[in-house]
C-alpha cells in the first residue's frame, strides 16, 4: 500500500507537475551504466595512488624513511606529513556545522601520533596501482605503540590512555585540571526533574547501548586531482557538496579557495559520510609533487577502518507520567562515542531527544567521548536515531506500566502546532499528531499477531535544515528551460527540481533540464545533506524561475507594445491583457526566439539562504517474530508513516521513507563495529559488516501526509533523514513483545535473543 | 611477470587484452576494456555490483580472474539494451524509481535479467532471494522487487505468441 494518502484538511492548490511521478533525468544513464560515478574518472597522464595506513590503534611516529619507495621505478611521488602546512586551529564549517579544520587535517593524514587503526600515515602515486602498493612496503614507519581504548565507558574512565594531552573537558562547571577523552559536556533542563519523578504517578527507567555503525553506502571514496604548474587546481569527485570539498581542502592545503576547481561526479551513497574529505587534500599534495593527475579510490576495508561511522552510545532515561498518561518528567543523560577526533553529534542528539513531545520538567545530558577509532561522520539525522532509540523505549515501557495503548500515549503529549519544542524554536505547521492517528487507524496495527510475533511502535523528529543555495535558470533559443544547481543528486533531486521549474513557468516536466554545475560555474551551495536540498535549493530554483518569468512577460510587453503590468504568465505562456493585441499570446519559444531583438539572452541567477525549514516527524510500526531456535528474528511486516510536507515527486520521498526505514532495521538487528583486543577493526567488510539484503525484507509500506509548509512556494519539508530515528526502537519492541524480555542493548543479534530466550544455555 | 593474453567476446563483439595473471575480470572491463558500467563496491564478491553474465552464469567479476575470461562469452550492464532502447528491467527501474543514487543499479539490473531470462514468472520471495547477493544502502529493496516483477509481467506478455 504505497499509494500517497492525502488528508482533505491538508489540500492546497491546484498544481500541475509537482506531485507527479515522471522519470527521473539522470534515469537513463544510471540503468545503462553511462553515469559517472567517483570511480569511474579518469584523466589523461593519470597516475594510481596509494596510501599507507596505520596497523596500531595508537602510536607515535617517531620517524618514516621513505627513501626506499621513493628510488622504487614507476613511484613518481610519496608524501608524508612533511608535505602538509602546520594549521592555526580555526573553526570552519564543515558539511552542516562547524569543525575544527586542525582535527580534520590530522585526520587526512597522521602528524605525531596515529590515532585508529586505518589512519593514513603516507601516500604513494605511481605508474601502477601494483607499482604503488609494491612502494607502500617500503615505506618504513618507526611506531612507538600507545595504550589504546575503544568503548566509551573505558575511553570515559580518569584512568583510560588519553589520546589528546590537549582536551579538556568543556561545558562544566570549572575547567578540569587534567586533559581526558572527554570533549565536551552539554545540558539542557526546565522545571525540576526531582520533584516531578517523585510526584509522577508511574515511572520508567532504563540503561541502553549500542555500538558505531556505518553509512554503507555502495561506492568507496575516490577522487582525480591534478595540480597544475600555475598554481590551479582541479578535482574531480563524488561528494555530498563539491562547495564543501573546495573549501576543506583550501583550508587544508591553505591555498586560496578560487584556485580550486570541484567537478562534481554522480554520488554513489553517501547518508551524511560524505560531507567531509578523506582523498582529496592527499590527492591534491601527491599530484603537485608528481606534476600528474593522481587518483585515490579507498577499498571496502579502508572505508569500514577509516571513514565513516555514526557514533555508539550508551544512554539512561528515566520518565514519569500521570495515571492518564501524561508525561511530566524527562531525565537522558548519553555518552556517544566520537572516534579520535570531536564531533558534534552530542548537540544533535540533545535537540532530538524528546523535542516531539510536551514535558515540562525534563533534563538532558550528552557526552562526546573521544577512543581510538576513525573520526566520527555524520550519518542520516545524525545523533537522533541514538538518543531516540532509548526515549521510545522507555515510552513504550511507559505505555505498558499504564496500561495504555503506545500510540495513545504518544497522542496524549505529542507536539502540536503553535507550541514551542525543547529547542525553544515555535513549530508551525507541523503534522506529528496527524502521522500518530493515521499509524494508529491503519491496518497494520489492528492485524492479529501469531506465536512468537511482537509489534512496535515508535516515532521520531528531526529537526531539518535549510541554509544556503545557489541556482540558475536559462532560456534556451527555442524555449527549453534549463536548471543550474550546485547540490549532487544522491536520490533523484533533479527530478524535484525540474518538477519545481516546470510547475513554475506552468510547462511540462520534460521541457526543464538540470545540471549539476561544478564549483567555478555556479555560486556557492551547501551540501546534499541535513535534508536541506529540496527545500533550500528548490526555493533558489523558484526563485530564479520566477525571476525569469517576470523577465519573459517584460520581452512580451515590448513585442506587444504595451505596460508590463498589461502581461499575465499562465500555463507557460504571455498573455496580453490590454490594446489591440489584448487576447493574444506568446509562447515561451515564440519569445526566446526574438531575444535578441528584446533584450538579449533571458537567464536569472538566485542566492537564498533560507532558515524557514520544518521538522519532519515519523511513526513507523514494526512486525516481527523470532525463531526460538536459533534466536533469529525476521521482519514481517513494516510501515512508516511521516508528516512529509508536500511531496514534490512521491515516488523519491517514498523511497527516503523505504531507505531510511532499512537502515535503521539494519542498525537494530545486524550492524555493528566490532573491535579486537590490539584495537584493529574485526569486521570490515560487508561479509562480517551485515546489512540487509532483499532477502531479509518485507515491502515497506509508506503513508505520506501532507501538510505543505508555508515558508516553500511547493510546501516542502525536508524528508531525508527522519525515516532512520524510529526504526531502532521500533523493532527493539517488537522483538520485546515477541520474547517477552526487553531489549535495551543493539544490535539485537540472534546470539543475544537466544540467550534471552535461553537463560540456562 | 609475463602478461596473458585473452580472447573473448564481450556484449556481442570480439576482443582481446593483455592483463597480468593477478587482474581480476571487473579490472579488465573497467581499465583496458572501458567498461565502467560495472562497479566495485567491494571487491570480494559481497555486494554484486560487479555482477556480469559470463558464459551463461551470473558471477561477481570481481572473483573471477581475467585470464579464467579466454574464450568465454561475457555480458555487462552496456549490453543489457539493444541500441539506444532500454531493456524492459531497466525501463522498470526507472518508471518504478527504483534507484536512488544508481551506483547498485546496473549490478541489480544485469541480476535481475538473469532471474528473468531463465524463470518467467518469478514469486517476490523468489525475487528477493535472487538479488540477496545484491547490495542497495539507499532503497530499502522495495521499490526494486516491484520493477523486477512488473518486468517480469511484461516480458512474460512479449512471449505469448499473437
Amino acid at each position: 500500500m504505497n499509494a500517497p494518502e492525502r488528508p482533505d484538511a491538508f489540500k492546497t492548490g491546484d498544481l500541475k507537475v509537482v506531485g507527479t511521478r515522471p522519470v527521473r533525468p539522470d534515469g537513463n544513464d544510471k540503468v545503462t551504466g553511462k553515469a559517472v560515478f567517483g570511480p569511474d574518472f579518469k584523466a589523461a597522464n593519470m597516475l594510481q595512488g596509494a596510501l599507507l595506513r596505520s596497523p596500531h590503534a595508537h602510536a607515535r611516529i617517531r620517524s618514516i624513511d621513505i627513501r626506499k619507495a621513493e628510488a622504487l621505478p614507476g613511484v613518481k611521488a610519496v608524501v608524508t606529513r612533511e608535505d602538509f602546512p602546520t594549521l592555526e586551529d580555526i573553526l570552519m564549517n564543515v558539511g552542516e556545522t562547524a569543525g575544527s579544520v586542525l582535527d580534520l587535517s590530522q585526520n587526512v593524514i597522521a602528524r605525531e601520533k596515529v590515532f585508529y587503526d586505518g589512519h593514513v600515515v603516507a601516500g604513494v602515486a605511481a605508474t601502477s596501482e601494483a607499482v604503488a602498493r609494491e612502494a607502500l612496503a617500503l615505506i618504513e614507519v618507526d611506531y612507538e605503540v600507545l595504550p589504546h581504548v575503544i568503548g566509551i565507558e573505558d575511553a570515559f574512565r580518569p584512568d583510560a590512555p588519553v589520546l589528546h594531552d590537549t582536551v579538556f573537558t568543556r561545558g562544566l562547571d570549572e575547567k578540569p585540571e587534567q586533559p581526558s577523552n572527554v570533549p565536551l559536556r552539554m545540558r539542557q533542563a526546565k522545571g525540576d526533574v526531582e520533584i516531578a519523578l517523585g510526584d509522577a504517578a508511574a515511572t520508567v527507567s532504563g540503561h541502553y547501548s549500542m555500538l558505531p555503525v556505518h553509512q554503507g553506502y555502495i561506492e568507496p571514496h575516490a577522487c582525480v586531482a591534478s595540480w597544475k604548474a600555475d598554481g590551479k587546481v582541479d578535482i574531480w569527485c563524488s561528494s555530498q557538496g563539491a562547495f564543501n570539498v573546495r573549501g576543506l581542502t583550501s583550508a587544508i592545503l591553505g591555498i586560496p579557495t578560487g584556485t580550486i576547481r570541484v567537478m562534481p561526479l554522480e554520488i554513489g551513497g553517501g547518508f551524511g559520510g560524505k560531507t567531509t574529505v578523506y582523498l582529496e587534500p592527499l590527492a591534491v599534495v601527491l599530484s603537485r609533487k608528481a606534476g600528474r593527475p593522481v587518483r585515490l579510490t579507498m577499498s571496502r576495508t579502508d572505508i569500514f577502518r577509516a571513514s565513516g561511522p555514526a557514533p555508539g552510545a550508551v544512554l539512561d532515561v528515566r520518565l514519569g507520567a500521570t495515571a492518564e498518561g501524561t508525561l511530566t518528567a524527562a531525565e537522558v543523560e548519553f555518552k556517544y562515542s566520537s572516534g579520535a577526533f570531536s564531533g558534534y553529534e552530542v548537540f544533535l542528539g540533545i535537540s532530538s531527544a524528546i523535542g516531539h513531545y510536551n514535558i515540562q520538567n525534563y533534563v538532558v545530558t550528552g557526552w562526546g567521548v573521544l577512543s581510538n577509532m576513525p573520526k566520527h561522520a555524520a550519518y542520516r539525522a545524525p545523533g537522533a536515531p541514538q538518543v531516540n532509540f532509548a526515549v521510545e523505549s522507555a515510552m513504550n515501557e511507559l505505555a505498558e506500566k499504564l496500561g495504555m495503548d503506545p500510540l495513545e500515549l504518544r497522542l496524549k503529549n505529542a507536539i502540536r502546532p503553535g507550541e514551542t519544542s525543547m529547542s525553544g524554536t515555535p513549530h508551525g505547521e507541523i503534522a506529528l499528531v496527524e502521522c500518530l492517528e493515521a499509524a494508529r487507524d491503519h491496518p497494520h496495527y489492528s492485524e492479529p499477531l501469531g506465536p512468537n510475533q511482537g509489534r512496535g511502535v515508535a516515532c521520531g523528529y528531526w529537526g531539518n535544515h535549510g541554509g544556503p543555495s545557489t541556482a540558475s535558470v536559462a532560456v534556451a533559443e527555442d524555449g527549453s528551460i534549463l536548471v543550474v544547481e550546485g547540490n549532487p543528486d544522491i536520490g533523484g533531486s533533479r527530478a524535484s527540481m525540474a518538477l519545481m521549474a516546470a510547475e513554475t513557468f506552468g510547462v511540462d516536466y520534460g521541457q526543464v533540464s538540470v545540471t549539476i554545475a561544478d564549483t567555478s560555474s555556479i555560486g556557492f551551495s551547501g551540501v546534499t545533506g541535513g535534508s536541506r536540498t529540496t527545500f533550500a535549493t528548490g526555493k533558489a530554483v523558484v526563485e530564479a524561475s520566477r525571476a525569469v518569468v517576470e523577465i519573459l512577460c517584460d520581452r512580451a510587453a515590448k513585442l506587444w507594445n504595451v505596460d508590463r503590468a498589461q502581461v499575465e504568465w499562465r500555463d507557460g505562456e504571455a498573455i496580453c491583457g490590454a490594446g489591440e493585441k489584448a487576447g493574444e499570446t506568446l509562447s515561451l519559444a515564440r519569445i526566446a526566439a526574438k531575444a535578441d531583438n528584446t533584450g538579449g539572452p533571458i537567464s536569472a541567477e538566485a542566492s537564498v539562504n533560507p532558515l524557514d525549514h520544518l521538522p519532519g516527524y515519523a511513526v513507523h510500526i514494526c512486525d516481527a517474530e523470532v525463531d526460538r531456535e536459533t534466536g533469529h528474528t525476521r521482519i514481517l511486516r513494516y510501515t512508516t508513516v511521516q508528516d512529509v510536507g508536500r511531496a514534490i515527486h512521491p515516488d523519491y520521498v517514498e523511497g527516503q521513507m523505504q531507505g531510511g526505514a532499512v537502515q535503521g532495521i539494519g542498525w537494530a538487528l545486524n550492524e555493528a563495529f566490532v573491535y579486537d583486543a590490539n584495537g584493529r577493526l574485526d569486521n570490515p567488510g560487508f561479509l562480517d559488516y551485515r546489512m540487509p539484503v532483499a532477502s531479509d525484507l518485507p515491502m515497506i509500506e509508506t503513508v505520506m501526509i501532507e501538510r505543505p509548509n508555508p515558508a516553500h512556494p511547493y510546501g516542502v519539508k525536508g524528508v531525508g533523514e527522519v525515516p532512520i530515528v524510529p526504526p531502532l526502537a521500533a523493532v527493539a519492541a517488537a522483538v520485546s513483545e515477541a520474547t517477552g524480555v526487553r531489549m535495551r542493548d543493539l544490535p539485537i543479534t540472534p546470539d543475544r535473543v537466544h540467550a534471552v530466550l535461553h537463560p540456562d544455555g | 611477470m609475463s602478461k596473458l593474453h585473452v580472447t573473448c567476446t564481450v556484449n556481442g563483439d570480439p576482443r582481446e587484452f593483455l592483463c597480468d595473471p593477478a587482474d581480476t575480470l571487473l579490472s579488465v572491463l573497467r581499465g583496458p576494456l572501458d567498461l565502467t558500467g560495472s562497479k566495485e563496491g567491494c571487491g570480494s564478491g559481497d555486494c554484486g555490483a560487479c555482477t556480469v553474465v559470463l558464459d551463461g552464469q551470473m558471477v561477481c567479476s570481481c572473483l573471477v580472474l581475467a585470464g579464467e575470461a579466454e574464450g568465454s562469452v561475457i555480458g555487462t550492464i552496456e549490453g543489457v539494451a539493444e541500441g539506444s532502447g532500454l531493456h524492459p528491467v531497466q525501463r522498470h527501474f526507472l518508471e518504478k524509481a527504483a534507484l536512488q543514487c544508481g551506483f547498485c543499479t546496473p549490478g541489480f539490473i544485469v541480476a535481475a535479467k538473469a532471474l528473468l531470462d531463465q524463470t518467467p514468472n518469478p514469486t517476490e520471495t523468489e525475487v528477493r532471494y535472487w538479488l540477496a547477493g545484491n547490495l542497495c544502502r539507499c532503497t530499502g529493496y522495495d521499490k526494486i522487487v516491484k520493477a523486477v516483477m512488473e518486468a517480469a509481467a511484461e516480458l512474460r506478455q512479449e512471449r505469448i505468441p499473437a
